[in-house]
């Protein structure tokens, strides 16, 4: 099992979202976030005082998926998010240890579909 | 003789008054600040309208239009409203019920000191402003008050002409407001963090707000449903047009973008700039004052208090300070008879001293406000303390002032 993170821009979640239904892979959570990379802040100007806050606003995609689906979910998230630009994020994969379904009780690859 | 027509007016623009404070100035500083500090704000503006409005009726009045004292202040002859009654007190007005001018003349007293909170924002402990509050309007506004436009107050007796309150509302509040951001010194992080306005779209709320009650505070100043009402109308919209007009197209050359914060911050500029000159004034005449105060304010704003440093967190000075002062001196020059036969010609109209009278007028505010304000801040300081302590200026003051929080994680 894997959690796959994904930090994506938000004018492209719906891309994302689109293609990973089409790939079978359904379930998600989806938060906003700010940050920044290497695109850096933008600069905002209130009454001439400029405000270089650094973050910048971004979607952040978890996606706990079986090894099978790790590819393809990579595959989706890469083919969307894309605009070949800096700031179109980074996707993330570190091990799942564990994973329980709340309502059953159900454990491990089971719980995850 | 009570007559009906001025009547509805005046309770009308006393209404109207009474919205620039709450929700309008709430709004307006509300947006500007941090989303921890947002209702401590909005709290500062609403406070002062309950505050005031008793301070008012109980001795506030009395000091500032009560029988003359050495033309400095007024006596407390009035105190408690005695003798203030439904019958028209001449002195101020003819047509409309002494009362009625008493209520309408309350709703600039509590906005006056509600403009000062945009010089302390986000830092000042909710005692010390509540104690500020009642002496600065006692010991500061009221004479004010009195001097301009009390009857045998020593600048009226000068012919100073402040149609609604340039120097009484905007000098008083704004100087004083740059003493009281000096006093407090910075925010915590400020230049070094980012602090960039939580909600835009309140504050431009506000302003429109402003800029609707504005027509109540200035047209209404001619204490009559009569033409000069329709001359400080006309005023009053086409210098706020004309300011916040000349605020986005200098923003646009300076920085490369017109902005809506520039747009509200130029119209509320206009606002106060046109205030003293209103009943005074030409459509045209009008014109140029908005385009002199954004030019004048957008400097202080955006470059000066950049360069001084100091923290006047919402411009309460480099707005109703600068553009206050900039407005009564204008109206020194481009006053006109021929508008309101009451008033005085301008230096540009043939009447060199009235200039002269002006800036007599703003200077000794000026002079007054600035040392009032600061031996109050002085005493209240080593009583209670005027700033909250730096673990709460980080929490944020809802929580630390008031345990209450403007938005939630809960739905």
């Amino acid at each position: 099992m894997k959690l796959i993170t994904a930090i994506i821009q938000p004018h492209k979640l719906e891309d994302v979202l689109q293609e990973l239904d089409k790939n079978e892979i359904h379930l998600r959570t989806v938060s906003d976030v700010i940050g920044c990379g290497r695109q850096k802040g933008r600069t905002e100007v209130y009454r001439g005082r400029k405000e270089t806050g650094g973050c910048l606003k971004k979607v952040r995609l978890e996606i706990a998926v079986n090894e099978d689906f790790v590819q393809p979910t990579i595959k989706a998230i890469m083919a969307a998010a894309k605009t070949g630009n800096i700031g179109d994020g980074k996707i993330f994969i570190t091990d799942l240890v564990e994973c329980i379904r709340i309502r059953t009780g159900e454990k491990g690859q089971e719980a995850i579909g | 003789m009570i007559n009906s027509g001025d009547t509805a007016w005046i309770l009308m623009s006393t209404a109207l008054v009474m919205l620039m404070t709450a929700p309008g100035l709430a709004f307006f500083y509300g947006g500007l600040v941090r989303r921890k500090n947002v209702l401590a704000t909005m709290m500062q503006s609403f406070f002062v309208l309950c505050l005031i409005s008793i301070q008012w009726i109980l001795w506030g009045y009395s000091l500032s239009f009560g029988p003359d004292k050495g033309h400095f202040i007024g006596s407390l002859a009035w105190i408690g409203l005695k003798g203030v009654t439904m019958a028209p007190n001449p002195d101020y007005s003819s047509t409309i019920p002494h009362l009625l001018f008493m209520v309408y003349q309350m709703m600039f007293a509590v906005i006056t000191p509600g403009l000062i909170t945009g010089a302390f924002a986000e830092r000042m402990k909710f005692s010390a402003y509540a104690i500020f509050t009642i002496f600065w309007a006692t010991l500061v506004y009221d004479p004010v008050c009195h001097w301009v436009w009390g009857a045998g107050g020593w600048l009226r007796n000068l012919g100073a002409l402040d149609f609604a309150g340039g120097t009484v509302v905007h000098v008083s509040s704004g100087m004083s407001a740059l003493v009281c951001a000096l006093y407090l010194g910075k925010r915590r992080g400020y230049g070094r963090e980012p602090m960039p306005p939580h909600n835009l779209p309140l504050t431009i709320l506000g302003a429109s707000l402003l800029w609707f009650g504005w027509f109540g505070f200035n047209a209404g100043s001619a204490l009559g449903s009569n033409e000069l009402a329709v001359w400080a109308f006309i005023a009053t919209n086409t210098a706020a047009a004309a300011a916040g007009l000349t605020w986005m197209f200098i923003e646009w050359k300076a920085t490369g973008k017109p902005t809506i914060l520039g747009g509200a911050t130029g119209a509320v500029a206009g606002l106060v700039a046109v205030t003293p000159a209103a009943g005074f004034v030409s459509p045209l005449s009008a014109i140029l004052i908005g385009i002199a105060v954004a030019f004048v304010c957008y400097t202080a704003v955006a470059v000066v208090k950049l360069k001084l440093a100091y923290d006047d967190s919402l411009d309460a000075f480099g707005v109703h300070g600068i553009g206050g002062t900039l407005g009564a001196l204008l109206t020194g020059l481009l006053a006109q008879k021929l508008i309101n036969p009451a008033g005085n010609n301008g230096l540009f109209f043939g009447n060199p001293k009235q200039f002269g009278i002006q800036a007599i007028g703003v200077v000794a505010t000026i002079a007054y406000s600035v040392t009032v304000t600061f031996i109050l801040l002085k005493i209240i300081d080593a009583i209670v303390g005027m700033r909250v302590p730096d673990e709460e200026e980080v929490i944020g003051l809802d929580i630390t002032q008031h345990e209450e929080s403007a938005y939630t994680l809960l739905d």
